[in-house]
Protein backbone atom coordinates (compact mmCIF):
# COMPACT_ATOMS: atom_id res chain seq x y z
CA UNK A 1 0.00 0.00 0.00
CA UNK A 2 2.98 2.34 0.35
CA UNK A 3 3.38 4.41 -2.79
CA UNK A 4 6.19 5.97 -4.76
CA UNK A 5 6.19 9.77 -4.91
CA UNK A 6 7.34 11.45 -8.11
CA UNK A 7 7.80 15.21 -8.00
CA UNK A 8 8.47 17.05 -11.25
CA UNK A 9 9.38 20.73 -11.66
CA UNK A 10 7.47 21.78 -8.59
CA UNK A 11 7.18 25.46 -7.71
CA UNK A 12 5.30 26.67 -4.64
CA UNK A 13 4.09 30.23 -4.18
CA UNK A 14 2.64 32.42 -1.44
CA UNK A 15 0.86 35.04 -3.49
CA UNK A 16 3.54 36.32 -5.83
CA UNK A 17 6.44 35.12 -3.68
CA UNK A 18 8.03 31.91 -4.91
CA UNK A 19 9.06 29.90 -1.83
CA UNK A 20 10.16 26.70 -3.58
CA UNK A 21 11.71 26.63 -7.03
CA UNK A 22 11.79 23.81 -9.51
CA UNK A 23 12.06 20.73 -7.30
CA UNK A 24 12.25 17.34 -8.95
CA UNK A 25 12.67 14.22 -6.84
CA UNK A 26 11.63 10.60 -6.57
CA UNK A 27 10.80 9.00 -3.25
CA UNK A 28 10.74 5.21 -3.10
CA UNK A 29 7.99 3.32 -1.28
CA UNK A 30 8.81 1.91 2.18
CA UNK A 31 11.73 4.24 2.68
CA UNK A 32 12.44 7.19 4.93
CA UNK A 33 13.45 10.38 3.19
CA UNK A 34 14.79 13.23 5.27
CA UNK A 35 14.68 16.83 4.07
CA UNK A 36 17.26 19.09 5.70
CA UNK A 37 18.34 22.66 5.21
CA UNK A 38 18.53 26.05 6.93
CA UNK A 39 15.43 27.93 8.12
CA UNK A 40 13.37 29.49 5.35
CA UNK A 41 14.74 27.16 2.68
CA UNK A 42 11.26 25.93 1.76
CA UNK A 43 11.45 22.38 3.08
CA UNK A 44 8.31 22.75 5.20
CA UNK A 45 6.50 24.43 2.33
CA UNK A 46 7.63 21.62 0.04
CA UNK A 47 6.42 18.82 2.31
CA UNK A 48 3.02 20.52 2.56
CA UNK A 49 2.70 20.39 -1.23
CA UNK A 50 2.86 16.59 -1.07
CA UNK A 51 -0.61 16.34 0.51
CA UNK A 52 -2.01 19.59 -0.85
CA UNK A 53 -1.92 21.29 2.54
CA UNK A 54 0.05 24.17 1.06
CA UNK A 55 -2.98 25.56 -0.72
CA UNK A 56 -4.94 25.83 2.56
CA UNK A 57 -3.15 29.13 3.18
CA UNK A 58 -4.93 31.97 1.36
CA UNK A 59 -3.08 32.98 -1.78
CA UNK A 60 -0.84 29.90 -1.81
CA UNK A 61 -0.56 27.85 -4.99
CA UNK A 62 1.56 25.20 -6.66
CA UNK A 63 2.91 24.64 -10.17
CA UNK A 64 4.33 21.38 -11.46
CA UNK A 65 3.25 17.85 -10.72
CA UNK A 66 3.30 15.33 -7.88
CA UNK A 67 2.49 11.72 -8.74
CA UNK A 68 1.57 9.04 -6.24
CA UNK A 69 2.49 5.95 -8.26
CA UNK A 70 0.71 6.91 -11.47
CA UNK A 71 -1.87 9.37 -10.20
CA UNK A 72 -1.18 13.11 -10.39
CA UNK A 73 -2.49 14.60 -7.14
CA UNK A 74 -2.67 18.03 -8.79
CA UNK A 75 -4.76 16.85 -11.73
CA UNK A 76 -7.83 19.01 -12.31
CA UNK A 77 -10.36 16.37 -11.26
CA UNK A 78 -8.61 15.43 -8.01
CA UNK A 79 -10.23 16.45 -4.72
CA UNK A 80 -7.58 17.65 -2.23
CA UNK A 81 -9.68 16.13 0.56
CA UNK A 82 -9.17 12.71 -1.03
CA UNK A 83 -5.42 13.29 -1.36
CA UNK A 84 -5.14 14.12 2.34
CA UNK A 85 -6.93 10.90 3.23
CA UNK A 86 -4.17 8.90 1.51
CA UNK A 87 -1.24 11.08 2.54
CA UNK A 88 -1.12 11.50 6.31
CA UNK A 89 0.70 14.29 8.09
CA UNK A 90 2.27 14.89 11.49
CA UNK A 91 3.04 18.46 12.45
CA UNK A 92 5.79 20.30 14.26
CA UNK A 93 3.81 20.85 17.42
CA UNK A 94 1.68 17.99 18.72
CA UNK A 95 -1.90 18.94 17.87
CA UNK A 96 -4.38 16.46 19.32
CA UNK A 97 -7.96 17.74 19.25
CA UNK A 98 -8.26 19.37 22.69
CA UNK A 99 -11.88 18.47 23.33
CA UNK A 100 -11.56 14.83 22.33
CA UNK A 101 -10.51 11.84 24.40
CA UNK A 102 -7.42 9.82 23.49
CA UNK A 103 -9.53 7.18 21.76
CA UNK A 104 -11.61 9.73 19.87
CA UNK A 105 -8.46 11.46 18.68
CA UNK A 106 -7.10 8.23 17.24
CA UNK A 107 -10.23 7.46 15.25
CA UNK A 108 -11.07 11.06 14.29
CA UNK A 109 -9.98 10.37 10.71
CA UNK A 110 -11.91 7.10 10.51
CA UNK A 111 -15.02 8.88 11.78
CA UNK A 112 -14.56 11.48 9.03
CA UNK A 113 -14.55 8.57 6.59
CA UNK A 114 -17.96 7.59 7.94
CA UNK A 115 -16.92 4.59 10.00
CA UNK A 116 -19.39 4.09 12.87
CA UNK A 117 -19.05 0.45 13.95
CA UNK A 118 -17.94 0.57 17.60
CA UNK A 119 -16.06 -2.73 17.52
CA UNK A 120 -14.11 -1.75 14.42
CA UNK A 121 -13.30 1.64 15.92
CA UNK A 122 -12.15 0.09 19.20
CA UNK A 123 -9.90 -2.31 17.28
CA UNK A 124 -8.48 0.59 15.28
CA UNK A 125 -7.75 2.48 18.50
CA UNK A 126 -5.73 -0.42 19.89
CA UNK A 127 -3.97 -1.26 16.63
CA UNK A 128 -2.98 2.34 15.91
CA UNK A 129 -1.84 3.06 19.45
CA UNK A 130 0.20 -0.15 19.46
CA UNK A 131 1.74 0.83 16.13
CA UNK A 132 2.59 4.22 17.60
CA UNK A 133 4.16 2.59 20.71
CA UNK A 134 1.69 4.37 22.93
CA UNK A 135 -0.78 1.62 23.84
CA UNK A 136 0.86 0.51 27.08
CA UNK A 137 1.07 4.05 28.38
CA UNK A 138 -2.54 5.03 27.72
CA UNK A 139 -4.61 1.85 27.61
CA UNK A 140 -6.08 2.57 31.06
CA UNK A 141 -7.16 6.10 30.23
CA UNK A 142 -8.46 5.97 26.68
CA UNK A 143 -11.40 8.17 27.62
CA UNK A 144 -9.29 10.91 29.18
CA UNK A 145 -8.48 14.04 27.15
CA UNK A 146 -5.58 13.68 24.74
CA UNK A 147 -4.30 17.09 25.78
CA UNK A 148 -3.44 15.69 29.22
CA UNK A 149 -0.55 13.62 27.86
CA UNK A 150 3.08 14.71 27.81
CA UNK A 151 4.42 16.37 24.66
CA UNK A 152 6.09 13.20 23.41
CA UNK A 153 2.99 11.13 24.11
CA UNK A 154 0.83 13.71 22.34
CA UNK A 155 3.06 13.52 19.28
CA UNK A 156 2.82 9.72 19.25
CA UNK A 157 -0.94 10.13 19.63
CA UNK A 158 -0.89 12.35 16.53
CA UNK A 159 1.10 9.68 14.70
CA UNK A 160 -1.46 7.08 15.79
CA UNK A 161 -4.21 9.36 14.50
CA UNK A 162 -2.40 9.77 11.16
CA UNK A 163 -1.82 6.05 10.65
CA UNK A 164 -5.29 5.00 11.85
CA UNK A 165 -6.67 5.86 8.41
CA UNK A 166 -3.97 3.64 6.83
CA UNK A 167 -2.43 6.26 4.58
CA UNK A 168 -0.04 5.37 1.78
CA UNK A 169 2.42 8.07 2.66
CA UNK A 170 3.28 9.64 6.01
CA UNK A 171 4.65 13.19 6.05
CA UNK A 172 6.35 14.50 9.19
CA UNK A 173 7.16 18.19 9.50
CA UNK A 174 9.83 18.48 12.21
CA UNK A 175 7.95 16.01 14.42
CA UNK A 176 10.52 16.14 17.24
CA UNK A 177 11.39 19.83 17.38
CA UNK A 178 9.13 20.43 20.38
CA UNK A 179 10.21 17.27 22.23
CA UNK A 180 12.87 16.30 24.74
CA UNK A 181 15.64 13.81 23.77
CA UNK A 182 13.92 10.75 25.30
CA UNK A 183 10.65 11.43 23.47
CA UNK A 184 12.64 12.15 20.32
CA UNK A 185 14.27 8.74 20.56
CA UNK A 186 10.85 7.10 20.97
CA UNK A 187 9.60 8.82 17.82
CA UNK A 188 12.73 7.88 15.86
CA UNK A 189 12.36 4.22 16.84
CA UNK A 190 8.77 4.44 15.73
CA UNK A 191 9.73 5.91 12.35
CA UNK A 192 12.09 3.00 11.77
CA UNK A 193 9.28 0.53 12.57
CA UNK A 194 6.72 2.32 10.40
CA UNK A 195 9.07 2.26 7.43
CA UNK A 196 8.08 -1.31 6.62
CA UNK A 197 4.52 -0.18 5.90
CA UNK A 198 4.64 3.42 4.75
CA UNK A 199 6.53 5.81 2.56
CA UNK A 200 7.83 8.36 5.05
CA UNK A 201 9.07 11.88 4.38
CA UNK A 202 10.44 13.80 7.33
CA UNK A 203 11.56 17.41 7.57
CA UNK A 204 14.12 17.95 10.30
CA UNK A 205 16.51 20.57 11.59
CA UNK A 206 18.44 17.91 13.42
CA UNK A 207 21.13 16.44 11.16
CA UNK A 208 21.93 13.58 13.53
CA UNK A 209 18.29 12.67 13.33
CA UNK A 210 18.36 12.67 9.54
CA UNK A 211 21.45 10.50 9.64
CA UNK A 212 19.87 8.09 12.14
CA UNK A 213 16.45 7.51 10.62
CA UNK A 214 16.60 8.13 6.89
CA UNK A 215 17.60 6.13 3.83
CA UNK A 216 17.77 9.12 1.53
CA UNK A 217 18.41 12.75 2.34
CA UNK A 218 17.55 15.86 0.38
CA UNK A 219 19.35 19.12 1.10
CA UNK A 220 17.41 22.34 0.51
CA UNK A 221 19.08 25.71 0.42
CA UNK A 222 18.44 29.28 -0.62
CA UNK A 223 20.82 31.84 -2.02
CA UNK A 224 19.66 34.55 0.36
CA UNK A 225 16.53 35.60 2.26
CA UNK A 226 13.75 36.55 -0.13
CA UNK A 227 15.00 34.12 -2.75
CA UNK A 228 13.20 30.82 -3.36
CA UNK A 229 14.48 27.60 -1.79
CA UNK A 230 15.85 24.89 -4.09
CA UNK A 231 16.71 21.25 -3.77
CA UNK A 232 20.51 21.33 -3.92
CA UNK A 233 21.35 17.68 -3.63
CA UNK A 234 19.60 14.42 -2.95
CA UNK A 235 21.32 11.12 -2.39
CA UNK A 236 21.64 8.13 -0.09
CA UNK A 237 21.90 9.37 3.47
CA UNK A 238 25.35 7.83 4.14
CA UNK A 239 26.65 9.45 0.97
CA UNK A 240 25.26 12.88 1.89
CA UNK A 241 26.79 12.70 5.34
CA UNK A 242 30.14 11.20 4.30
CA UNK A 243 30.89 12.41 0.83
CA UNK A 244 28.39 14.91 -0.59
CA UNK A 245 28.89 15.98 -4.21
CA UNK A 246 28.15 19.64 -3.66
CA UNK A 247 30.15 22.05 -1.58
CA UNK A 248 27.13 23.80 0.01
CA UNK A 249 25.86 20.48 1.34
CA UNK A 250 29.19 19.72 2.93
CA UNK A 251 29.36 23.19 4.47
CA UNK A 252 25.88 22.76 5.93
CA UNK A 253 26.28 19.27 7.37
CA UNK A 254 29.69 20.09 8.80
CA UNK A 255 28.16 23.07 10.58
CA UNK A 256 29.85 25.83 8.63
CA UNK A 257 26.52 27.61 8.19
CA UNK A 258 22.80 27.21 8.86
CA UNK B 1 -6.38 25.69 39.50
CA UNK B 2 -3.32 26.31 41.64
CA UNK B 3 -2.98 29.13 44.10
CA UNK B 4 0.12 31.13 43.54
CA UNK B 5 1.56 33.68 45.87
CA UNK B 6 1.58 37.00 44.01
CA UNK B 7 5.02 38.42 43.56
CA UNK B 8 4.40 41.58 45.56
CA UNK B 9 7.34 43.89 45.29
CA UNK B 10 5.73 46.49 47.49
CA UNK B 11 6.56 49.23 45.03
CA UNK B 12 4.23 52.18 44.73
CA UNK B 13 3.02 51.37 41.20
CA UNK B 14 2.21 47.80 42.22
CA UNK B 15 0.28 48.93 45.24
CA UNK B 16 -1.71 51.54 43.32
CA UNK B 17 -2.60 49.12 40.55
CA UNK B 18 -3.37 46.28 42.95
CA UNK B 19 -5.55 48.54 45.06
CA UNK B 20 -7.44 49.89 42.04
CA UNK B 21 -8.09 46.42 40.67
CA UNK B 22 -9.25 45.17 44.06
CA UNK B 23 -11.44 48.24 44.50
CA UNK B 24 -13.09 47.77 41.09
CA UNK B 25 -13.76 44.10 41.84
CA UNK B 26 -15.25 44.84 45.25
CA UNK B 27 -17.35 47.68 43.81
CA UNK B 28 -19.03 45.35 41.31
CA UNK B 29 -19.84 42.86 44.05
CA UNK B 30 -21.15 45.67 46.24
CA UNK B 31 -23.40 47.02 43.47
CA UNK B 32 -24.94 43.63 42.76
CA UNK B 33 -25.46 43.00 46.47
CA UNK B 34 -27.05 46.42 46.98
CA UNK B 35 -29.43 45.94 44.05
CA UNK B 36 -30.47 42.54 45.37
CA UNK B 37 -30.87 44.03 48.84
CA UNK B 38 -32.97 46.90 47.50
CA UNK B 39 -35.25 44.55 45.57
CA UNK B 40 -35.71 42.21 48.53
CA UNK B 41 -36.32 44.97 51.05
CA UNK B 42 -38.89 46.68 48.85
CA UNK B 43 -40.62 43.49 47.76
CA UNK B 44 -40.93 41.74 51.12
CA UNK B 45 -43.62 43.99 52.71
CA UNK B 46 -45.80 43.69 49.61
CA UNK B 47 -45.23 39.95 49.41
CA UNK B 48 -46.24 39.61 53.06
CA UNK B 49 -49.61 41.20 52.30
CA UNK B 50 -50.14 39.24 49.08
CA UNK B 51 -53.32 37.19 49.44
CA UNK B 52 -52.76 35.26 46.21
CA UNK B 53 -50.02 32.71 45.56
CA UNK B 54 -47.14 34.81 44.27
CA UNK B 55 -45.69 32.06 42.07
CA UNK B 56 -48.78 30.41 40.65
CA UNK B 57 -51.42 33.11 40.52
CA UNK B 58 -52.20 34.85 37.26
CA UNK B 59 -53.96 37.74 38.96
CA UNK B 60 -52.48 41.19 39.22
CA UNK B 61 -54.53 43.33 41.54
CA UNK B 62 -52.38 45.83 43.37
CA UNK B 63 -54.78 48.76 43.57
CA UNK B 64 -57.33 47.72 46.12
CA UNK B 65 -57.27 45.63 49.22
CA UNK B 66 -56.69 42.80 49.62
CA UNK B 67 -53.54 42.80 47.59
CA UNK B 68 -53.61 39.91 45.11
CA UNK B 69 -50.82 39.39 42.64
CA UNK B 70 -48.89 36.50 41.09
CA UNK B 71 -46.27 36.19 38.44
CA UNK B 72 -47.32 33.03 36.58
CA UNK B 73 -48.35 34.94 33.46
CA UNK B 74 -45.35 37.23 33.47
CA UNK B 75 -42.94 34.35 33.95
CA UNK B 76 -44.48 32.35 31.12
CA UNK B 77 -44.53 35.22 28.65
CA UNK B 78 -40.98 36.28 29.56
CA UNK B 79 -39.56 32.78 29.25
CA UNK B 80 -41.54 31.88 26.14
CA UNK B 81 -40.59 35.00 24.19
CA UNK B 82 -36.93 34.62 25.17
CA UNK B 83 -36.87 30.92 24.30
CA UNK B 84 -38.30 31.71 20.86
CA UNK B 85 -35.66 34.40 20.45
CA UNK B 86 -32.84 32.01 21.39
CA UNK B 87 -34.16 29.19 19.19
CA UNK B 88 -33.83 31.52 16.22
CA UNK B 89 -30.82 33.65 17.19
CA UNK B 90 -28.36 30.99 18.38
CA UNK B 91 -28.24 28.84 15.21
CA UNK B 92 -28.51 31.92 13.03
CA UNK B 93 -25.82 33.83 14.94
CA UNK B 94 -23.45 30.86 15.00
CA UNK B 95 -24.03 30.40 11.27
CA UNK B 96 -23.27 34.04 10.55
CA UNK B 97 -20.13 33.88 12.73
CA UNK B 98 -18.95 30.74 10.92
CA UNK B 99 -19.56 32.35 7.57
CA UNK B 100 -17.65 35.48 8.56
CA UNK B 101 -14.67 33.63 10.04
CA UNK B 102 -14.42 30.46 7.93
CA UNK B 103 -16.07 30.95 4.56
CA UNK B 104 -16.19 34.57 3.48
CA UNK B 105 -13.27 36.21 1.66
CA UNK B 106 -11.53 38.93 3.70
CA UNK B 107 -13.33 41.93 2.18
CA UNK B 108 -16.79 40.40 2.61
CA UNK B 109 -16.06 39.17 6.10
CA UNK B 110 -15.16 42.68 7.29
CA UNK B 111 -18.25 44.20 5.68
CA UNK B 112 -20.59 41.53 7.02
CA UNK B 113 -19.11 41.83 10.52
CA UNK B 114 -19.63 45.60 10.51
CA UNK B 115 -23.20 45.28 9.29
CA UNK B 116 -24.10 42.73 11.96
CA UNK B 117 -22.51 44.95 14.60
CA UNK B 118 -24.67 47.81 13.34
CA UNK B 119 -27.75 45.80 14.31
CA UNK B 120 -26.66 46.32 17.92
CA UNK B 121 -26.61 50.07 17.40
CA UNK B 122 -30.31 50.25 16.51
CA UNK B 123 -32.25 51.54 19.55
CA UNK B 124 -34.86 49.27 21.16
CA UNK B 125 -37.60 51.76 20.46
CA UNK B 126 -36.90 51.49 16.74
CA UNK B 127 -37.09 47.71 16.91
CA UNK B 128 -40.37 48.05 18.76
CA UNK B 129 -41.95 50.37 16.22
CA UNK B 130 -40.57 48.39 13.29
CA UNK B 131 -41.80 45.14 14.83
CA UNK B 132 -45.30 46.47 15.40
CA UNK B 133 -45.78 48.49 12.20
CA UNK B 134 -43.65 46.82 9.54
CA UNK B 135 -42.65 43.32 10.49
CA UNK B 136 -45.50 42.17 12.75
CA UNK B 137 -48.29 42.26 10.16
CA UNK B 138 -46.27 39.83 8.00
CA UNK B 139 -46.51 37.26 10.76
CA UNK B 140 -50.18 36.66 9.99
CA UNK B 141 -49.35 34.13 7.26
CA UNK B 142 -47.28 31.97 9.60
CA UNK B 143 -49.85 32.40 12.34
CA UNK B 144 -52.72 31.28 10.10
CA UNK B 145 -50.73 28.30 8.88
CA UNK B 146 -49.71 27.13 12.36
CA UNK B 147 -53.13 27.71 13.88
CA UNK B 148 -54.84 25.83 11.05
CA UNK B 149 -52.58 22.78 10.98
CA UNK B 150 -51.10 22.64 14.49
CA UNK B 151 -53.84 24.44 16.38
CA UNK B 152 -54.56 21.30 18.43
CA UNK B 153 -51.19 21.78 20.11
CA UNK B 154 -51.53 24.22 23.06
CA UNK B 155 -48.53 26.29 21.96
CA UNK B 156 -50.23 27.08 18.65
CA UNK B 157 -53.82 27.39 19.73
CA UNK B 158 -55.92 30.21 18.33
CA UNK B 159 -56.25 33.45 20.24
CA UNK B 160 -57.88 36.76 19.46
CA UNK B 161 -54.69 38.81 19.30
CA UNK B 162 -53.58 40.48 16.07
CA UNK B 163 -50.56 38.85 14.44
CA UNK B 164 -48.40 41.94 14.97
CA UNK B 165 -48.76 41.88 18.73
CA UNK B 166 -48.23 38.26 19.73
CA UNK B 167 -45.57 36.61 21.85
CA UNK B 168 -44.22 34.97 18.69
CA UNK B 169 -43.69 38.34 16.99
CA UNK B 170 -41.91 39.61 20.11
CA UNK B 171 -39.72 36.51 20.12
CA UNK B 172 -38.71 37.01 16.49
CA UNK B 173 -37.94 40.71 17.01
CA UNK B 174 -35.95 39.85 20.16
CA UNK B 175 -33.98 37.30 18.14
CA UNK B 176 -32.87 40.05 15.79
CA UNK B 177 -31.92 42.22 18.74
CA UNK B 178 -29.71 39.56 20.36
CA UNK B 179 -28.25 38.36 17.06
CA UNK B 180 -25.36 40.87 17.03
CA UNK B 181 -24.36 39.91 20.60
CA UNK B 182 -24.23 36.21 19.76
CA UNK B 183 -22.56 36.77 16.40
CA UNK B 184 -19.89 39.15 17.67
CA UNK B 185 -18.75 36.93 20.54
CA UNK B 186 -18.95 33.68 18.55
CA UNK B 187 -16.97 35.34 15.78
CA UNK B 188 -14.21 36.24 18.24
CA UNK B 189 -13.83 32.71 19.55
CA UNK B 190 -14.11 31.01 16.15
CA UNK B 191 -11.40 33.31 14.79
CA UNK B 192 -9.12 32.21 17.63
CA UNK B 193 -9.29 28.51 16.77
CA UNK B 194 -5.63 27.42 16.74
CA UNK B 195 -4.34 26.88 13.22
CA UNK B 196 -2.76 23.66 14.53
CA UNK B 197 -6.22 22.21 15.24
CA UNK B 198 -7.59 23.24 11.87
CA UNK B 199 -4.52 21.82 10.10
CA UNK B 200 -4.91 18.58 12.05
CA UNK B 201 -8.44 18.14 10.78
CA UNK B 202 -7.65 19.14 7.21
CA UNK B 203 -4.63 16.84 7.07
CA UNK B 204 -6.88 13.94 8.05
CA UNK B 205 -8.92 14.64 4.95
CA UNK B 206 -11.69 16.74 6.48
CA UNK B 207 -13.83 18.85 4.18
CA UNK B 208 -14.32 22.44 5.25
CA UNK B 209 -17.52 21.63 7.12
CA UNK B 210 -15.92 18.58 8.75
CA UNK B 211 -12.98 20.73 9.79
CA UNK B 212 -15.40 23.19 11.37
CA UNK B 213 -17.17 20.37 13.17
CA UNK B 214 -14.01 18.72 14.51
CA UNK B 215 -11.87 21.79 15.22
CA UNK B 216 -13.73 25.10 15.21
CA UNK B 217 -17.04 24.27 16.93
CA UNK B 218 -15.59 22.26 19.86
CA UNK B 219 -13.02 24.99 20.44
CA UNK B 220 -15.67 27.72 20.31
CA UNK B 221 -18.36 25.94 22.33
CA UNK B 222 -17.72 27.67 25.68
CA UNK B 223 -17.67 31.01 23.88
CA UNK B 224 -20.91 30.30 22.08
CA UNK B 225 -22.55 29.36 25.39
CA UNK B 226 -21.34 32.58 27.01
CA UNK B 227 -22.54 34.55 24.01
CA UNK B 228 -25.95 32.87 24.13
CA UNK B 229 -26.32 33.60 27.83
CA UNK B 230 -25.47 37.27 27.32
CA UNK B 231 -28.04 37.32 24.52
CA UNK B 232 -30.58 35.56 26.71
CA UNK B 233 -29.99 38.10 29.46
CA UNK B 234 -30.74 40.84 26.98
CA UNK B 235 -33.87 39.08 25.72
CA UNK B 236 -35.22 38.41 29.22
CA UNK B 237 -34.75 42.01 30.26
CA UNK B 238 -35.72 43.81 27.05
CA UNK B 239 -38.38 46.36 27.88
CA UNK B 240 -39.31 48.99 25.35
CA UNK B 241 -39.59 46.83 22.24
CA UNK B 242 -41.68 44.24 24.10
CA UNK B 243 -43.88 46.93 25.60
CA UNK B 244 -44.64 48.42 22.19
CA UNK B 245 -45.25 45.19 20.33
CA UNK B 246 -46.92 42.89 22.82
CA UNK B 247 -50.63 43.34 23.37
CA UNK B 248 -51.27 43.58 27.12
CA UNK B 249 -54.22 41.59 28.38
CA UNK B 250 -57.03 42.73 30.64
CA UNK B 251 -56.83 41.33 34.14
CA UNK B 252 -58.69 38.05 34.40
CA UNK B 253 -58.13 36.96 30.78
CA UNK B 254 -58.17 33.15 30.57
CA UNK B 255 -54.79 31.41 30.71
CA UNK B 256 -53.32 30.32 27.38
CA UNK B 257 -50.11 28.51 26.50
CA UNK B 258 -50.24 29.86 22.97
CA UNK B 259 -47.42 31.77 21.29
CA UNK B 260 -50.17 33.72 19.54
CA UNK B 261 -51.43 35.12 22.82
CA UNK B 262 -50.59 38.53 24.23
CA UNK B 263 -49.50 39.40 27.75
CA UNK B 264 -46.66 41.12 29.47
CA UNK B 265 -43.10 40.21 30.42
CA UNK B 266 -41.61 41.16 33.79
CA UNK B 267 -39.88 44.13 32.26
CA UNK B 268 -42.77 45.38 30.13
CA UNK B 269 -45.20 44.95 33.06
CA UNK B 270 -43.05 47.13 35.26
CA UNK B 271 -42.51 49.70 32.52
CA UNK B 272 -46.20 49.82 31.57
CA UNK B 273 -47.07 50.65 35.15
CA UNK B 274 -44.15 52.82 36.15
CA UNK B 275 -46.48 55.78 36.46
CA UNK B 276 -48.42 54.03 39.22
CA UNK B 277 -45.68 53.49 41.76
CA UNK B 278 -47.51 55.83 44.10
CA UNK B 279 -47.64 53.68 47.20
CA UNK B 280 -44.87 51.55 48.72
CA UNK B 281 -46.96 48.42 48.54
CA UNK B 282 -47.81 48.88 44.86
CA UNK B 283 -44.20 49.61 44.03
CA UNK B 284 -43.26 46.63 46.17
CA UNK B 285 -45.45 44.32 44.14
CA UNK B 286 -43.77 45.38 40.92
CA UNK B 287 -40.34 45.19 42.49
CA UNK B 288 -41.15 41.65 43.59
CA UNK B 289 -41.67 40.86 39.92
CA UNK B 290 -38.37 42.59 39.19
CA UNK B 291 -36.71 40.45 41.83
CA UNK B 292 -37.88 37.30 40.06
CA UNK B 293 -36.43 38.59 36.78
CA UNK B 294 -33.16 39.29 38.58
CA UNK B 295 -33.07 35.76 40.01
CA UNK B 296 -34.03 34.22 36.66
CA UNK B 297 -31.14 35.95 34.90
CA UNK B 298 -28.84 34.98 37.75
CA UNK B 299 -29.82 31.31 37.54
CA UNK B 300 -29.41 31.27 33.76
CA UNK B 301 -25.93 32.75 34.04
CA UNK B 302 -24.93 30.31 36.78
CA UNK B 303 -26.01 27.35 34.68
CA UNK B 304 -24.01 28.71 31.77
CA UNK B 305 -20.97 29.11 34.01
CA UNK B 306 -21.25 25.47 35.11
CA UNK B 307 -21.57 24.23 31.54
CA UNK B 308 -18.58 26.28 30.43
CA UNK B 309 -16.41 25.09 33.30
CA UNK B 310 -17.27 21.51 32.49
CA UNK B 311 -16.24 21.76 28.87
CA UNK B 312 -13.14 23.72 29.89
CA UNK B 313 -12.06 20.99 32.28
CA UNK B 314 -11.89 18.69 29.29
CA UNK B 315 -9.83 20.97 27.11
CA UNK B 316 -7.04 21.73 29.57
Amino acid sequence: MAKRIDVKNLNAYYGTFRAVEDVTMTIEPRSVTALIGPSGCGKSTFIRTLNRMHEVIPGARVEGSVHLDDADIYAANVDPVGVRRTVGMVFQRPNPFPTMSIADNVVAGLRLNGLKNKTVLAEAVEASLRAANLWNEVKDRLNKPGAGLSGGQQQRLCIARAIAVEPQVLLMDEPCSALDPISTLAIEDLITELKSRYTIVIVTHNMQQAARVSDRTGFFNLVETGQPGRLIEMDDTHKIFSNPSIRATEDYISGRFG
Amino acid sequence: MTDRVPAGTGRLGDRIFGGTAKGAGLLVIAIVTLIAGFLVSQALPALAKDKANFLTSTQWNVDGTPLQFGIANLLWVTVLSSVIAMLIAVPFGVGVALFITQYAPAWLSRTAATLVDLLAAVPSIVYGLWGLQVFGPHMSGIQDFLVTYLGWFPLFSRSGIGAASTILTVGVVLSIMVLPIITALSREVFAQTPVANKDAALALGATRWEMIRTAVLPFGKPGVISASMLGLGRALGETVAVMIILSALADGTAWSWSVFHGGETFASKIANNAAEFDSPQKAGAFLAAGLVLFLLTFVVNSIARIVINRSKAFSE
